[in-house]
């Protein structure tokens, strides 16, 4: 059988949602700026000055564009991993958690095996950091499948968890023999994420892309994404028709924590290079905002992601050249959000009428 | 009524387009004050988004919208309840957690302060509502101990509650019981006898010819004409709904019953509020043969339907499917013996709204092939399939890309049973499988359970519609507080017999469903 090539790509409600997915951060965004550039003025200082700087900061050349994908590539894989948890309507809040897990199980194996060769070590240090993150986020499921435990509270419970068990082996059992710090030895060369094409740019951000179209085909051309995206949308019928709510239930959390885990090692191996207390700086939650604004959808996602990376990048050299307070770029990010969030609420209800 | 009086509600040319639907093409309704209206029309044919507009929820792309003579136009449903309209729509909109009096002050903004309404004057004002228009309902009960007829009563007070003088009842009697239609349809009379006026959707005949002043019937989204009951009969509006003559019987031949293949024996099962629902029920439907379930809502049909589907726990006895024990089966096993489900309720059970009709179609099989190919699914099979049985079974108003959501009750029935129905079952669970549908949509689906009867499927009916057991079963079994109280052959089936035990008065001494 010869399938004709339609003009429509094979699923137009997918368009449709992409269309939507683009759309609304896009008009959202520039709806945020504008709010934005009242505070500017508010704060006496000149708009044009300060959005160029915050542009030029993250897309004026190729270290400042290489800066914006390094800060969304965390962005990203959390992103991801939490579409697929929120598209079946399980709300893991815990990302930050599974980012510390991730980051342990993969810097334990980087500690303790410094001899192995790079390609064996890395990906020993990826997959332990996957299984990390997926134990994390599993008993959250567990404690939900079996006794209904409410997913959002036990993940953010999870969450002080793991952060002050990694504060703690940072300074107990793994900490630097050599050192006073609450941190671990420095990795070894091997245990870092390669660069590629001579830049800044490492394997990890490479990976984080690379699981953009993953995601997607998984949701969307897979049973298990139709049965993922069912349970979502409504589970009592989900059950009606055969399938096994909880298992997907604990599908999600497991994949989901095991993305976060990569991103908490990739970002440790190629940033940091040890592992310590402050390795975060909140990639957990902000995935939750970047999941949301992608509106679920994978390619959205990484829009959302650079988006965000872009402000924070933006929002240093905005400081570093105008000298406006650091907490402005913060309440321009939020602006941004609320906008992005009510263009797509407002969007839905005029379709609706 | 001789003495014409101006109508209070003039909507005129009222068109409204939906992405691949006109839903109302340019539609003139008046209500008249004090009258019951009864809308009729095919599923689709736009009613509910005719009132919607009226009740501001949607706009119109074109028309005018006149109260009282004066041109109005609604931004929200808040803005229609300043103007004293009430809606109750097809599914409730209440809490069940809730009592009723927060359900009804719920989202009202109370003028004395910003957060709490005054209880107790409040109750007394829900008394003397519900006093004066024979409502029957106390304001403090919790929402989830009241039957569906006493939720939709709550829905009427809540109307009234906020001032209404025209209410829009969208199928008010699909989900009652014969006994609760004529307590409501007393009510409706009470409420236009204060001076109420009232718009009635329904697709039953029988009541829109006994209740209503004057009937306005659509098709296709246009007005086929307004009429008044005394010059119509049933099959008159059958064929002005439908635009062409309409059997309203089902052709039927004898039934050849062969093997059993559902057997239930001696079982038990409590309700969601644990109390004993099923009390040792024992049933046997035969290849080629439809048992009825006749009896009043809530006597165990859901639970019954449920622990048969696999989607309740029995507390003991067993269900056999085709020879094979199905008692601790999941859906997907029970599935795989050969049962297809026409489940009772359309949207906890039967269809993901947000999905698209090619989604729902296959909602059980998407994973097996042709739908999945070496692991990936396959749209193009998936969407042309679905495309052949929206033509197959007429599904209106849909391509394989709308979301089910936006097809009208009746089609949205239609996909199910499109969805069952080619699954190839041995049995047929269908409960409540015509609710909401229009007169020809359920000739259709009679005339689809029997050809399914004839082709050797065993089928179970479970229906609180009397007239659909009469007509369609071969043997029926009466339920009554979760026993089966009598077996009766539809041969020789007595109505006032059936209605008696249906009530609970008689109780036959052979009461197992096993020929
Ligand atoms: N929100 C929507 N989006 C898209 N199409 C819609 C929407 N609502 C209704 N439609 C379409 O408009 C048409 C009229 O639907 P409507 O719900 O008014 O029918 P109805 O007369 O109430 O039918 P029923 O008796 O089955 O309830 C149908 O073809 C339906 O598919
Ligand atoms: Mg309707």
């Amino acid at each position: 059988m010869t399938a004709p090539i339609s003009e429509l790509p094979a699923h137009p409600s997918r368009a449709r949602s992409l269309a939507r997915a683009l759309g609304a951060p896009l008009v959202g965004g520039i709806m945020g700026l504008s709010i934005g550039a009242i505070l500017v003025l508010l704060a006496g200082a000149n708009v044009g000055e300060v959005y160029w700087a915050m542009l030029r900061g993250a897309f004026g050349g190729q270290r400042q564009i290489t800066e914006t994908f390094l800060k969304a590539t965390p962005l990203l894989i959390v992103g991801l991993g939490l579409t697929v948890a929120f598209r079946a309507r399980v709300w893991n809040i815990g990302g930050e958690g599974q980012f510390f897990m991730g980051a342990l199980f993969g810097s334990v194996i980087a500690l303790s095996f410094p001899n192995l060769p790079q390609p064996l070590l890395l990906m020993m240090m990826l997959m332990a950091a996957a299984i990390g993150g997926m134990l994390w986020a599993l008993l959250a499921a567990y404690m939900k499948v079996r006794w209904n435990v409410n997913v959002i509270i036990s993940t953010l419970m999870l969450n002080y968890i793991a952060l002050f068990f990694v504060l703690y082996m940072a300074r107990g059992p793994l900490q630097d023999p050599g050192g006073y710090l609450p941190e671990s030895a420095q990795f070894v060369a091997a245990a870092r994420m390669p660069h590629l094409f001579g830049t800044r740019i490492h394997l990890g951000v490479l990976l984080a892309f690379l699981l953009v179209p993953f995601v997607y085909v998984l949701l969307w051309s897979t049973p298990l994404g139709f049965r993922l995206r069912a349970v979502g949308s409504r589970a009592s019928v989900a059950r009606y028709a055969g399938i096994n709510v909880e298992r997907a239930i604990l599908f999600v959390m497991g994949f989901s924590g095991a993305l976060i885990g990569l991103a908490g090692i990739i970002e440790v191996s190629s940033l940091h290079t040890r592992l310590k207390g402050d390795i975060s700086g909140g990639y957990g939650f902000t995935g939750i905002l970047v999941a949301l604004l992608g509106r679920m959808n994978p390619v959205g996602v990484a829009v959302a992601s650079i988006l965000f990376a872009a402000l924070i990048i933006g929002a240093e050299s905005m400081h570093v050249v105008s000298g406006l307070p650091d907490a402005l770029a913060d309440a321009i990010q939020a602006i941004i959000v609320l906008s992005v969030l009510a263009v797509d609420a407002l969007v839905r209800r005029r379709q609706n009428r | 009524m001789t003495t014409t009086s101006p109508p209070i509600v003039q909507m005129r040319g009222i068109v409204k387009r939906f992405p691949g639907a006109l839903a109302n093409a340019g539609v003139d309704f008046d209500l008249l004050p004090g009258e019951i209206h009864a809308l009729l029309g095919e599923n689709g044919a736009g009613k509910t988004t005719l009132m919607n507009i009226l009740y501001g929820l949607y706009m119109p792309d074109e028309g005018e919208l006149r109260l009282y003579g004066q041109p109005v136009a609604f931004s929200s449903a808040r803005d229609a309840i300043a103007h004293g309209l009430g809606m109750v729509h097809q599914h409730f909109m209440l809490v069940q957690t809730l009592t009723v009096s927060d359900n009804i002050i719920l989202g009202q903004r109370s003028p004395r302060s910003p957060l709490l309404e005054d209880t107790k004057k409040v109750h007394q004002r829900l008394h003397a509502l519900s006093e004066r228009y024979g409502l029957a309902i106390d304001p403090a009960a919790e929402l989830w101990k009241l039957s569906v007829g006493e939720q939709q009563r709550v829905e009427i007070l809540k109307a009234l509650y906020r001032g209404a003088d025209i209410l829009i009842l969208d199928e008010p009697t699909a989900v009652l019981a014969p006994q609760e239609v004529d307590e409501l349809l007393e009510i409706l009379h009470r409420l236009t006898e204060e001076g109420k006026s009232i718009v009635f959707i329904s697709h039953k005949l029988d009541e829109v010819l006994k209740t209503s002043d004057r009937i306005t019937v659509l098709r296709d989204g246009k007005v086929v004409a307004t009429v008044k009951p005394a010059d119509v009969d049933k099959q008159m509006l059958a064929r002005m709904m439908v635009g062409r003559d309409v059997l309203l019987t089902v052709a039927k031949g004898v039934a050849k019953p062969a093997e059993p293949r559902l057997r239930v024996i001696d079982l038990w099962a409590n309700s969601d509020r644990n109390l004993p629902a099923l009390r040792g029920i024992n049933l046997e439907v035969r290849s080629g043969e439809i048992l009825g379930i006749a009896g009043v809502a809530g006597n165990g049909q859901s639970e019954l339907e449920e622990v048969i589907a696999g989607l309740r726990r029995e507390t003991s006895g067993r269900v056999q499917i085709c020879g094979q024990e199905a008692t601790h089966s999941t859906p997907r096993q029970i599935g795989q013996m050969g049962l297809a489900h026409i489940p009772s309720d359309r949207y906890r059970m039967g269809l993901l709204p947000d999905f698209t009709v090619a989604e729902n179609m296959f909602l059980q099989r998407i994973g097996d092939p042709p739908f999945t190919r070496r692991g990936f699914l396959n749209w193009n099979m998936i969407r042309s399939k679905a495309q052949e049985l929206i033509s197959a079974y007429n599904v209106r108003g849909a391509t394989g890309d709308t979301t089910a959501g936006s097809l009208s009750g009746g089609n949205a029935q239609k996909m199910i049973l499109a969805r069952e129905l080619t699954r190839n079952p041995k049995v047929l669970l269908a409960a409540q499988p015509t609710r909401g549908l229009d007169v020809s949509a359920v000739a259709y689906v009679h005339e689809q359970l029997v050809k399914q009867r004839d082709g050797g499927v065993a089928i179970l009916l479970i229906s609180t519609e009397l007239d659909e057991i009469l007509a369609l079963s071969d043997r029926i079994a009466v339920l009554y507080e979760g026993e089966v109280v009598g077996v009766i052959d539809a041969a020789n089936a007595d109505i006032n017999e059936i209605g008696l035990l249906m009530a609970g008065s008689k109780h036959m001494e052979h009461s197992e469903a096993t020929a």
